[in-house]
């Protein structure tokens, strides 16, 4: 019982966060608004409940699972990106690897000037 | 006989039974492959799946509509498994609070690079205006990628593609890449893995350690908001 009140919580934060998303018209997705209101109510009541853990770690354990769905429709797109596929594929590569690379590099630079400091 | 194995198979491709099976038998495959190739990142367990599965679908001539009639229902787990991200942001809340310029700072640049970078790339090996448009907002979650791209001039079903490609190619080099550049510390590897490749490589960051992942999915959350607002004013920026 416990655990089905959690993935109602979890519903009922994605629901609000479509809702407030599209009211506001925010240009970010509802399941991110939620994550943002699950976020706020967690500071504010101070802690994880045991089963919101449970129920959050299983779905989280999975994550992958739930992206291929979306990815087999690649196969319905395979001639467009045929006729690219060089700039295409180089793009998404060097494009990805210098995303990694300044994001991390700047990120870790900038957190250790800070522990420098007095 | 024949007529019987003929009349299972139209139940079969009419109900959503077999596209859920195959999504979770797929998953499952590909996950015990990944294990026994000593979890390289090349045996991908998303990038296996969906290869399985594309070829299970192009080998029986079922369409990808009627496939994703069943495996929706694993797909509408994306949503509340994006609100449980806040489950391990919470508890590296006081990490986050040490590091929130330099998470800003890091995902800014992430995000500007993620863009200008593609679109580079693209145009300098001869990609047409529709495909460079479509790839600038690759490296956001699908959905969000899409309504970029709809504003800017490209192909948001190509885009979805892309964001797609984007989220795997990340998750199999962004070890190597990040090892390369010798980033050590774990929130910022996750912040990469986020702000790079979104979902797919958050997933991939979960399985480094709790902190890489929580900050993974912080990164995606990010550079969803600072992609919508910087890839239209670099789009406008180029094309005028």
């Amino acid at each position: 019982m416990a655990l089905l009140s959690y993935i109602t919580v979890l519903l009922l934060c994605q629901l609000a966060g479509e809702v407030v998303a599209r009211l506001a018209h925010l240009p970010v997705p509802g399941p991110v608004v939620g994550m943002v209101l699950l976020f706020v109510g967690l500071i504010v009541k101070g802690g994880v409940p045991e089963g919101l853990e449970k129920v959050g770690t299983t779905l989280l354990s999975h994550l992958s699972l739930l992206f291929i769905p979306a990815g087999v429709g690649i196969m319905v797109h395979l001639k467009l990106i045929a006729t690219e596929w060089l700039p295409i594929s180089v793009a998404l590569v060097v494009s990805t690897a210098l995303t990694l690379a300044v994001t991390g590099v700047v990120m870790q630079w900038l957190a250790r000037q800070r522990r420098k400091q007095p | 006989m024949n007529d019987d194995l003929q009349s299972i198979w139209i139940y079969l491709e009419a109900s959503p039974l077999l596209g859920l099976t195959a999504t979770l038998l797929a998953y499952q495959a590909a996950h015990w492959l990944w294990r026994k190739g000593r979890m390289t990142p090349l045996l991908n367990p998303v990038l296996v799946s969906i290869l399985l599965i594309a070829g299970f679908l192009m080998l029986t001539g079922i369409e990808y509509r009627t496939y994703f009639n069943g495996a929706q229902f694993v797909h509408f787990l994306l949503g509340p498994a994006t609100v449980a991200l806040a489950i391990p942001l919470y508890r590296q809340l006081r990490l986050l609070l040490q590091s929130v310029t330099a998470v800003l700072v890091g995902l800014v640049a992430g995000v500007v690079s993620a863009a200008a970078s593609a679109m580079g790339v693209a145009w300098a090996l001869g990609a047409s205006e529709l495909t460079i448009r479509s790839l600038a907002p690759k490296s956001v979650t699908s959905p969000i990628a899409m309504a970029i791209s709809e504003g800017i001039g490209g192909l948001p079903s190509l885009t979805a593609v892309l964001a797609i490609l984007t989220g795997i190619t990340g998750s199999v080099i962004a070890v190597w890449v990040l090892d390369a550049a010798r980033v050590k510390n774990e929130a910022a590897r996750g912040l990469a893995m986020g702000t790079a490749s979104h979902g797919i490589g958050t997933a991939r960051a979960i399985q480094l350690g709790e902190v890489t992942g929580a900050f993974s999915g912080l990164g995606m959350g990010l550079a969803a908001i600072a992609t919508t607002l910087v890839v239209p004013l670099l789009v406008r920026l180029v094309y005028g």
